[in-house]
């Protein structure tokens, strides 16, 4: 489904990433796990298009298509979906508008035509369900007013209602109270099919105890250095990156 | 009131073909300039009343010996007024033959704001048959308001039929030498409306909804004038959606409004006249004055405007808060794109006790434009616990245009509690990011979150011109990403 060849990435002249590679395919969910500053939210917003980021060398291709020749929108169209790691705030978009527009853009791109209102409005009721949503959310705006906990469920609920194909969720986990953790972890869980793959960028070990992952990868320094399964994560949480660092020294 | 709404929806849809169309009205104008003889002739040809003449000649004796103001933050090219013929009336525009003869620039706005087809022909003047026709329209509304005792007719209806009540207010609100384009329009003004609103009387429906098809044509130098009386309401709306391509380059209009003890009038306008090509040539330059007095005690007057057309804009819809506990309200959004420029605002003028004022100003910037906010808050020294909250955000949506806010704020009163919040903001790359990663266009993105930005002043519009607003705002900011 996705493929990262030899991707290079600067902003404003410095190289953030330099020779990652990484496959991802339908059915799979993926981890990449690694200290601050090394890449991983650069990679997650490359992939969705931002365009701060200058992709100097390296291709990704996605489902057979140059994703990098693709706009911003047109990717989320063909089923890329980013969970951010802070959410912007939309004053005076209510909820409500914000998806309907997306999902009707959505739609037309892929030749469907519109929801009704009525079957929109149901279609938003069964996804706030699944992601345990409280039910105001429809006449809020867009983030704002949110709490941290809120912004990131808001984000799963999205991810819930557009049905992405690969999603990317930047460290979603990142200021979650224990509950709130759980509630995230189990809408992704749900969401999960063998026709589609996730990639989680997190810190820390405690969200694969909810999200299981199939592969484990190691960034450090603008590239992949180390993949491996459910427990490395485990050795990771246990040790420290410091015995990665050593390793990659001796080499 | 929904059902005399109804009805006249009604009535309007299933009327037949009554008074055909006619077409063959004669150009009647007279020679550029503006001399005595000149306003002589427009009274002559209104035949209007004596007075009403030394109104106009006392207004434009007034007007010989001012000069135009520079005080706005505006580039106003000189005005050659000798060169504008005056008098033009009933103006007709070329009729077309079908839809296909239309600009399909304008064809394509009328479909982006969901303007019907038989309403697009109206407006673009393409010959009508068999549709709702503007006379009966006009017909079954007035039966239907008359019933109520409510006045709503043209100005120069008005000077004919009810000479005492326009002699009582004309120029009550704003003075014929109040400045220099309303000594002019005070002069020359062509026609307008005339509202009044007797005793405890609310108007059923929202007025001039349904004439937006005869709004098209109104002329340069309009002029409205509408009264609620003691305990009276009404709702009137100016203007329209759909984009108005007059060939006329300066409209300087007066709007005065009064409001007696416990009426309330709420005032909306849409303005979407002609701004100008990109690269900022034509467009009208649109110097209106209005003003509202609350006369009596607990009157109220609210004015909401969507200011997105004109290449100039002059504009300060006002209040003087005379009656005690009485409210003024201006809530306004305002966009200039390319090269067009702006100075909006508002006055409240507090002479009563416990009155009460808001102003919400949103501005909206983009391309090479220029955006105002002029506001004035005074509060004299007799008007005990006076209250004032004014807001002013501006919205930047390039990095070459600009927004200004002047604020002044006069008290003599102690006792008066006034509040100015200002903010300036610009769309930012992550919330367009955001949008655009849900899967919507650049374009679709700005106009969600302007809209989101101007809500709290498009809630203020009747419902079904809300909607049409929102459109508006899209389709002003079409292909300003910056």
């Amino acid at each position: 489904m996705l493929k990262i060849k030899d991707l290079h990435v600067s902003v404003q002249g410095k190289e953030i990433i330099n020779g990652l590679s990484l496959e991802v395919n339908k059915g799979e969910v993926h981890a990449i796990m690694g200290p601050n500053g090394t890449g991983k939210s650069t990679l997650a917003s490359v992939i969705a298009g931002n365009e701060s980021y200058e992709v100097t060398q390296g291709e990704i291709s996605y489902n057979g298509k140059n994703l990098l020749e693709l706009s911003i929108e047109d990717r989320a169209r063909e089923g890329i979906f980013l969970g951010f790691q802070y959410p912007v705030e939309i004053p005076g978009v209510s909820m409500t508008n914000f998806m309907r527009t997306a999902l009707d853009e959505i739609r037309e791109y892929r030749g469907q035509e519109p929801l009704s209102a009525a079957a929109f409005l149901k279609y938003m009721k069964e996804k706030k369900a699944l992601v345990e949503m409280n039910a105001k959310l429809n006449n809020r705006s867009v983030n704002e007013g949110f709490s941290g906990g809120e912004k990131k469920k808001n984000e799963i609920f999205q991810m819930a209602m557009l049905e992405p194909k690969l999603a990317i969720l930047d460290e979603t986990d990142s200021g979650l109270d224990i509950d709130a953790l759980r509630i995230v972890a189990n809408g992704v869980t749900k969401l999960k099919s063998p026709e589609n793959a996730t990639i989680v960028i997190t810190h820390y070990q405690r969200l694969l105890d909810y999200i299981v992952p199939d592969f484990v990868h190691v960034m450090y320094d603008g590239k992949i250095v180390k993949t491996g399964d459910k427990s490395l994560a485990l050795k990771l949480e246990e040790k420290g990156y410091d015995w990665i660092k050593e390793e990659l020294k001796a080499k | 009131m929904a059902k005399d709404e109804h009805k006249i929806i009604g009535e309007v849809t299933t009327t037949d073909y009554k008074y055909g169309f006619v077409s063959d009205i004669e150009t009647d104008s007279i020679s550029k300039g503006l001399n005595e003889d000149i306003v002589r002739l427009i009274s002559q040809k209104k035949n209007e009343p004596e007075w009403l003449l030394q109104f106009r000649l006392k207004a434009y004796r007034k007007w010989l010996t001012m000069t135009e103001p520079n005080w706005a933050h505006l580039k106003i090219p000189a005005i050659n007024f000798q060169d504008i013929i005056y008098y033009a009336a009933p103006k007709k525009k070329k009729e077309l033959q079908s839809m296909d003869e239309v600009d399909p620039e304008l064809v394509d706005t009328f479909n982006k704001l969901g303007i019907s087809l038989e309403e697009q022909k109206v407006l673009s003047g393409v010959a009508v048959d068999a549709v709702i026709d503007s006379v009966s329209v006009k017909t079954t509304f007035s039966d239907t308001l008359a019933k109520k005792g409510i006045i709503f007719m043209s100005f120069s209806e008005a000077v004919q039929q009810h000479p005492e009540l326009v002699k009582k207010y004309l120029g009550s609100v704003v003075p014929i030498g109040d400045n220099y384009f309303a000594a002019l329009n005070s002069a020359v003004f062509s026609d307008g409306s005339f509202c009044y609103i007797p005793k405890g009387v609310r108007s059923p429906v929202e007025l001039s909804t349904y004439f937006r098809i005869n709004a098209a044509n109104t002329g340069q130098f309009e002029r409205t004038l509408i009264i609620a009386d003691e305990g009276a309401y009404v709702s009137y709306l100016e203007g329209c959606t759909a984009p108005q391509r007059d060939e006329n380059q300066l409209h300087a209009a007066i709007v005065e409004i009064i409001a007696h003890k416990d009426g309330e009038v709420k005032y909306s306008t849409v303005q979407n006249w002609y701004p100008g090509n990109k690269e900022g040539k034509g467009g009208i330059f649109n110097f209106v004055t209005k003003r509202g007095l609350c006369e009596g005690n607990r009157s109220k007057i609210s004015w909401t405007q969507v200011e997105t057309g004109s290449a100039i804009t002059w504009k300060y819809p006002s209040c003087i808060l005379k009656g005690d506990n009485s409210v003024g309200e201006f809530y306004s959004v305002a966009v200039t794109n390319n090269y067009q420029q702006a100075d909006t605002g508002s006055k409240m003028i507090h002479l009563g006790k416990n009155t009460k004022s808001t102003i919400i100003s949103k501005g909206i910037s983009a391309g090479k434009s220029h955006n105002s906010y002029r506001g004035l808050v005074k509060v004299n020294a007799k008007a005990d616990n006076a209250r004032n909250f004014s807001q002013c955000d501006s919205l930047l949506l390039s990095d070459t245009c600009g927004a200004h806010t002047f604020p002044y704020i006069e008290t003599s009163n102690p006792t008066a509690i006034v509040e100015h919040e200002a903010t300036t903001s610009k769309i930012s790359d992550a919330q367009l990011f955001y949008c655009q990663q849900r899967g919507i266009s650049p374009e679709k993105s700005i106009a969600l979150i302007v809209n989101g930005y101007a809500k709290e002043v498009l809630n203020k519009l009747p419902m079904e011109f809300a909607v049409e607003a929102q459109k508006l705002l899209s389709i002003s900011l079409e292909n300003s990403v910056g």
